[in-house]
């Protein structure tokens, strides 16, 4: 019987993954982008659980707008990579440091 | 085999092929091979969404992510030269306190969770089955009645992404002959032929400069 606690700790499972991908990849811009992508599908594995756990649409309903958004977010940050390989010739993190942050 | 139990194996089929290429994501030195191997997370976890009755979003994170998504990222790595040793640098360094976070944060998620409080609690019956639609029909009428406003805000929001892309990587290049339609357009027959009267023969001696007119 599948129940609820599997999909919440395959969703914790894997957005723990997508934190240790944060940490240990500090220089490629594409892979940090692929663990958000990553974060974001664990809470919308979640998401879709909880709804069907529960019976209500909202979950699966909010889960089309975190894709909707996780789309735009990914066109948008390649774009801004591509911009930035182009002035820079360069993706590294530690090479991105104009503004002294 | 009672299908409960066919379920739950594939359940934990899906669960570690997702897990363990989440995990070759993070890990692999060849970005094209961890943008492949997040297609494979993507996959096996529609299929885990489609174990949970979730057709509709399962279908839409396939043509979504690993039709759109996930080729615009194949597309950019493979345009991009990008050097991997570089990219590589840090990595062990990093490792431990990534694998500590991540260690940390699971387990406090696990214990949050309470696993063997919530073991008993079963997925209910499907609630698009209930209803006595499909899945679709189920998600597509509350997102046209309830959520229409949100549904079109969502449009909005990949249109402006749509412009934003495109505005960002727009480039005008100096480098490069291209044509101006307008400019083609807008030229005038007098501009380009110019009419020379001149004779039809002439002297032997003349100097062949003397004959030609200046231009305009």
């Amino acid at each position: 019987m599948i129940t609820l606690s599997h999909y919440i700790v395959l969703g914790a499972v894997l957005f723990c993954i997508a934190v240790a991908g944060l940490f240990i990849n500090r220089k490629n811009v594409i892979v940090l982008l692929m663990s958000i992508e990553l974060m974001l599908l664990a809470v919308n594995t979640n998401f879709v659980a909880f709804s069907r756990f529960l019976g209500d649409v909202s979950g699966q309903v909010f889960v089309f707008f975190i894709l909707t958004v996780a789309a735009a977010e990914a066109a948008i940050g390649l774009a801004i990579l591509v911009l930035l390989f182009r002035n820079r010739s360069t993706i590294n993190i530690a090479d991105i440091d104009s503004m002294k942050g | 085999m009672n299908p409960q139990l066919f379920q739950l194996i594939c359940f934990y089929a899906f669960g570690v092929v997702t897990v363990a290429s989440a995990l070759a994501v993070i890990s692999l030195r060849n970005t094209v091979h961890a943008v492949l191997a997040l297609v494979l997370t993507f996959f096996s976890t529609a299929c885990l969404w489609m174990l949970a009755d979730a057709e509709f979003l399962a279908l839409a994170l396939i043509v979504v992510y690993v039709g759109a998504v996930m080729v615009l990222f194949l597309f950019v790595v493979m345009m991009l030269d990008i050097d991997q040793e570089t990219m590589r640098e840090g990595f062990v360094k990093f490792l431990p306190v990534g694998l500590i976070v991540a260690v940390v944060m699971l387990t406090e998620m696990l214990g949050l969770i309470g696993v063997r409080a919530m073991h008993a609690q079963l997925m209910g019956p499907n609630p698009a089955s209930v209803a006595g639609v499909s899945n679709t029909a189920w998600l597509g009428h509350a997102l046209y009645t309830q959520y229409l406003l949100p549904f079109e805000i969502a449009a909005l929001i990949l249109t402006v992404g749509v412009v934003a892309a495109v505005a960002l990587t727009l480039r005008q290049r100096t480098d490069a002959r291209h044509e101006s339609a307008s400019q083609q357009v807008r030229v005038n027959p007098r501009d380009r032929i110019r009419i020379v009267k001149m004779a039809a023969e002439r002297p032997v001696g003349d100097a062949p400069a003397a004959t030609q007119e200046p231009r305009p």
